[in-house]
């Protein structure tokens, strides 16, 4: 078995020595802290990339918010301007409404009266159709007619 | 896992499987009275560390801020080894990241490199994961004393044992920490010598029923296709299981339980 061949051991030895030695230094000192530091700065960037990221996100939040204040702000002065518009179309709307009614009103008013006139007008008229009539009607029946006694019973006869 | 097998084994169908773990000198060095011989498993350890540095250098080395594949496969090795330790030991094993680091990548780039035919397994060999293991055991013992003093004494009377059962427990506590070393070490180095052999042992299937026509032949060499997926499984699994006994260790140093 040459494992066991124990003059080779110390061979062996002697530059599993030297080279572990080496490997151990080299590493120490120059492998692994030069690792380490990579690996560092990659921490460090990464931290400071998601620092960043969060201030973005922070300054997305705020832009967000004045955005929906602002909306809500517009929105409401929005709800405002139509109710102001509403009431003022309103009033005018009511204003014309009584203008109108008021002239209207006038207007019955006139034609009322004119009626009443035409009715008065007619009424005489009627009267002296019927004074002129009964009167000659008397006058062929009985061949004379007094005027006044006509219109006296032509009025009794109106009533 | 190593395929030449003509040149040994005396020829024939005969093939060693162990032969695949023998030592070879490449070139013969002598430190004083210390034999330092550049081996075959010196080579294959220049090899992962050389690997290792042309990973973790070239891969960093743009410093992209989205990373690339090579990049990612540093930065997802460098975050899953801090979080074992994290998860295992807390803060205060962080200082002990880049042994365990070292450690898992070390461990892992050897057992993969080994996953290439032709290619020497250095984590096959006791003698290199005992040291590791034993390394580990002799540093986390020192840690223990250092932090807790004699205090780290206490960690082998578990707490809420009756006192009757204690002359019992604590001999066997003693002795399951002193074995750790050994169990660390012989899991890594049987894991991988055992996957190995049997793959090796499988290839010379192969070759022997080959022989008897292409069908005999192909039905070895399909459980080898299967084996050598798991034995990339256990690569990585035992890399991953060496580093994880070590934070477990570290944190008893650190916490005692």
């Amino acid at each position: 078995m040459p494992q066991l061949e124990f003059h080779t051991f110390v061979p062996q030895l002697v530059w599993l020595v030297i080279v572990f030695a080496y490997l151990y230094v080299m590493m120490s000192r120059v492998a692994l802290p030069r690792v380490a530091t990579v690996l560092e700065e990659r921490r460090d960037r990464i931290a400071d990339d998601l620092d960043q990221a969060a201030q973005f996100q922070r300054q997305t939040e705020e832009a967000i918010e004045a955005y929906e204040k602002a909306l809500a702000e517009a929105r409401a002065k929005a709800h405002d301007i139509a109710q102001e518009t509403r009431d003022r179309l309103h009033e005018e709307t009511e204003r014309q409404r009584l203008a109108i009614e008021a002239r209207l009103a006038e207007k019955i008013a006139a034609a009322e009266k004119q009626i009443a006139a035409t009715k008065d007008a007619a009424l005489q008229n009627v009267r002296a159709v019927a004074v002129d009539v009964a009167d000659a009607i008397i006058a062929q029946l009985l061949g004379d007619a007094d005027r006044s006694a006509t219109e006296r019973a032509v009025d009794t006869e109106l009533k | 896992m190593s395929v030449e097998n003509a040149e040994h084994g005396g020829g024939g169908f005969a093939i060693d499987p162990m032969h695949q773990f023998e030592i070879k000198t490449l070139f013969p060095m002598q430190f004083g009275s210390i034999d330092a011989s550049f081996t075959n498993s010196s080579l294959f350890m220049v090899i992962a560390a050389a690997l290792l540095t042309l990973l973790m250098l070239v891969g960093i080395n743009r410093r992209a801020m989205v990373p690339g594949r090579l990049q990612s496969i540093v930065e997802l090795s460098y975050e899953f080894i801090a979080n074992m330790l994290r998860d295992n030991v807390g803060s205060a094993g962080l200082r002990f990241f880049p042994f365990v680091f070292t450690l898992f990548m070390f461990i892992l780039a050897l057992n993969l490199l080994g996953m290439v035919p032709y290619a020497f397994t250095v984590t096959s060999h006791i003698i290199v994961t005992f040291a590791l293991a034993f390394f580990i055991f002799i540093g986390v013992t020192i840690l223990g004393f250092a932090v807790h003093g004699f205090g780290f004494f206490k960690f082998f009377v578990p707490h809420g044992v009756p006192a009757y059962l204690l002359p019992l427990v604590v001999p066997i506590e003693v002795v399951s920490y002193l074995t750790r070393p050994i169990s660390l070490s012989v899991r890594l180095f049987a894991n991988m010598m055992a996957g190995h052999t049997v793959l090796k042992v499988f290839a010379g299937f192969v070759i022997a029923l080959g022989a008897f026509g292409y069908l005999p032949g192909l039905l070895p060499l399909a459980f080898m296709v299967a084996l050598t997926g798991l034995e990339v499984l256990v690569a990585a699994l035992q890399a991953y299981v060496f580093a994880i006994l070590t934070c477990i260790y570290l944190n008893d140093a650190l916490h005692m339980h």
